[in-house]
C-alpha cells in the first residue's frame, strides 16, 4: 500500500489552515476563531474515532458495533434537529428518520451481499448514508419553515375550504422532501465527471484497481438516493402537523389580527 | 326561523390585547348579514373564529346547536366556508382550483359542474384550462368563490370579497352571493362597504373596537 502520511507531512498540511487563517483575518470575516476550533475538534474527534474504531474492529463484537452505530444516528439525530428551528419532538422526528433510512439501506446493502456485516464495512457505511440522510433531513426542515412562512395565505386557504391538513400541506410536503433529496440527484449526476467521490478515491488511493473503485461508488450513489429520500420523506411527514394546533388551524395566526 | 348559528359571549385574546368582546348573536337559516365598522376592529378576527380558523378564548359557538370546539374542524369548514379579501389561487389552471373541493372529498372533478359554476359568474367554459397567472383581479375573485361553493355550504363567511373589484365584477360577485342566498338557502355573513351589498341584506351589524353595537 502507498498510504503514508507521516506526521511531519501532517504538520506542513497545517499550512492549509494557515491560508484559510489569513483571508479570515485579511478579509475581516471573524471567523479565526470558528476556525481554529473546528481544525481542533476536528483533529481531537478524529484521533478518538480512529483508535475507536481500530478497537472495535478487533473485537468485532455485534452489541459493541450496534452501539457505535446508535451513538453515530443519534449525533446525526442531533445535529438535523438543530436545523428545525424549534420544532417540537424534532430530535425524536430526526431519530426515528435517520434510523429507518440507516437501517433499511444498510439491511438492503448487506442482504444482497454488497457489504460484509464485519464492523469495518459496516460502521463506515453506517457513517456515509446518516450524515447525508442528516444532511437531507436539515434541508428539509429549512424548506418546510420558509414555505409555511411564505406561503402561509394558500395554506390558509386549503383549510378554509375543508381541506385536511395533508391536503393544506401537500405542495409544502413535496417541495421539501425534493429540496432533501436535491444535493444527493446533483452529485449522481455529476458523479465522475465533477468530484471523484470519497469512497471511490480512497479505494483508489488503497491501490485498488479503478474498475473495481466504481463498482463501490455506485452503490454508494445508490444507497444515498434511498437513505436521503426515506429521511427526507419520514421527517417531511412527521413534522409537518407541528405547523398546526390541535383545533386543525395553522400555529401563530394569533398575530394576525 | 331555526337559529344555524349562536355566539354566546365571544371574546378573543392576545397576550394583554382584547380583539374580541363579549359577542353574542344568533344567526338564523338564510339570514343574510352584513358586518362593517372601522378597521382593526375586529370584524375578519371575528370571521375567522366562526370559520374555525382561529379559536375564541372566551365563549361559545354553537353551530346547528352543536358547539363547535367538540366539531371535527374538517368537516365544520366544509360546511361554513370561508372566502377571502384577496384569495390565492393554486397550481397552474383554473382547473386546479376547482378539482380542490373534489379532490379533498376523494371525488373525481365533475367537469360539467365546474363548467355551469364558471357560467353562473361569467366565465366562459373553456376558461377550465386558463392559466391563473393570465386571470384577472376580478376574474380571480370569480374563480375563487365558485371554488368554496362547488359544494354548496350552510354558511358562505365573506371578508370583504368585492373590495377592489370594478363596478362590473362587484355585480356578478354580488348577484352570486344573492343566487346562493335565495336560490340555495345558503345563510350569509358578511363584512362590506359596499353599499348595494348592504342593500342585499336582511340584517346590518356594526363592530367598533372589538365590541358588537347594539
Amino acid at each position: 500500500m502507498n498510504l503514508d502520511v507521516n506526521n511531519w507531512s501532517l504538520t506542513l498540511a497545517m499550512l492549509l489552515v494557515m491560508i484559510a487563517l489569513w483571508i479570515g483575518y485579511r478579509e475581516k470575516l471573524g471567523i479565526d476563531r470558528e476556525i481554529i476550533i473546528g481544525v481542533i475538534r476536528a483533529v481531537i474527534q478524529l484521533f478518538v474515532v480512529g483508535y475507536l474504531l481500530k478497537y472495535i474492529f478487533k473485537v468485532n463484537n455485534v452489541i459493541l458495533t450496534l452501539a457505535m452505530l446508535l451513538i453515530i444516528i443519534f449525533n446525526a439525530s442531533w445535529n438535523a434537529q438543530k436545523r428545525s428551528n424549534g420544532m417540537t419532538n424534532a430530535l425524536l422526528i430526526s431519530f426515528v428518520a435517520i434510523l429507518v433510512s440507516t437501517g433499511v439501506t444498510l439491511g438492503v446493502l448487506i442482504l444482497s451481499g454488497a457489504i460484509k456485516l464485519i464492523p469495518s464495512q459496516v460502521i463506515p457505511i453506517s457513517g456515509m448514508i446518516a450524515s447525508n440522510s442528516m444532511v437531507a433531513i436539515g434541508l428539509s426542515y429549512r424548506s418546510m419553515n420558509t414555505q409555511f412562512r411564505d406561503q402561509r395565505q394558500s395554506v390558509l386557504e386549503r383549510l378554509a375550504l375543508g381541506g385536511s391538513l395533508r391536503d393544506a400541506s401537500i405542495g409544502i410536503l413535496r417541495e421539501s422532501i425534493k429540496t432533501g433529496m436535491a444535493p444527493t440527484i446533483d452529485s449522481a449526476k455529476t458523479v465522475g465527471i465533477v468530484s471523484l467521490p470519497g469512497m471511490m478515491s480512497g479505494l483508489i488511493f488503497a491501490g485498488v484497481d479503478p474498475v473495481h473503485a466504481i463498482k463501490y461508488q455506485i452503490m454508494v450513489t445508490f444507497m444515498l438516493l434511498s437513505a436521503t429520500s426515506l429521511g427526507s420523506v419520514i421527517a417531511c411527514y412527521m413534522a409537518y402537523r407541528n405547523f398546526y394546533n390541535s383545533r386543525k388551524q395553522l400555529k401563530d395566526l394569533a398575530s394576525e389580527k | 326561523m331555526k337559529p344555524i348559528l349562536e355566539l354566546h359571549h365571544v371574546g378573543y385574546q392576545v397576550e394583554q390585547n382584547q380583539i374580541l368582546q363579549d359577542i353574542s348573536l344568533t344567526v338564523a337559516t338564510q339570514d343574510y348579514i352584513t358586518l362593517t365598522g372601522p378597521s382593526g376592529s375586529g370584524k375578519s378576527t371575528l370571521l375567522r373564529i366562526i370559520a374555525s380558523l382561529l379559536t375564541a378564548t372566551q365563549g361559545d359557538i354553537l353551530f346547528k346547536d352543536q358547539n363547535i370546539a367538540e366539531m371535527d374542524p374538517i368537516q365544520y369548514r366544509r360546511q361554513v366556508s370561508y372566502c377571502f379579501q384577496q384569495p390565492t389561487l393554486f397550481g397552474k389552471t383554473v382547473a386546479d382550483n376547482l378539482d380542490f373541493p373534489f379532490q379533498i372529498r376523494q371525488t373525481t372533478p365533475d367537469v360539467e359542474k365546474q363548467k355551469a359554476a364558471l357560467t353562473v359568474v361569467g366565465l366562459p367554459e373553456n376558461y377550465l384550462d386558463k392559466r391563473i397567472t393570465e386571470l384577472s383581479g376580478g376574474e380571480k375573485q370569480r374563480v375563487a368563490m365558485i371554488r368554496n361553493i362547488m359544494y354548496v355550504p350552510d354558511i358562505l363567511l365573506l371578508d370583504e370579497v368585492t373590495v377592489g373589484l370594478d363596478e362590473e365584477n362587484k355585480r356578478i360577485v354580488n348577484e352570486l352571493i344573492e343566487h346562493f342566498h335565495k336560490d340555495h338557502q345558503v345563510t350569509i355573513l358578511s363584512i362590506t362597504h359596499d353599499a348595494a351589498e348592504l342593500k342585499q341584506a336582511s340584517r346590518l351589524l356594526t363592530i367598533t373596537k372589538g365590541r358588537l353595537e347594539a
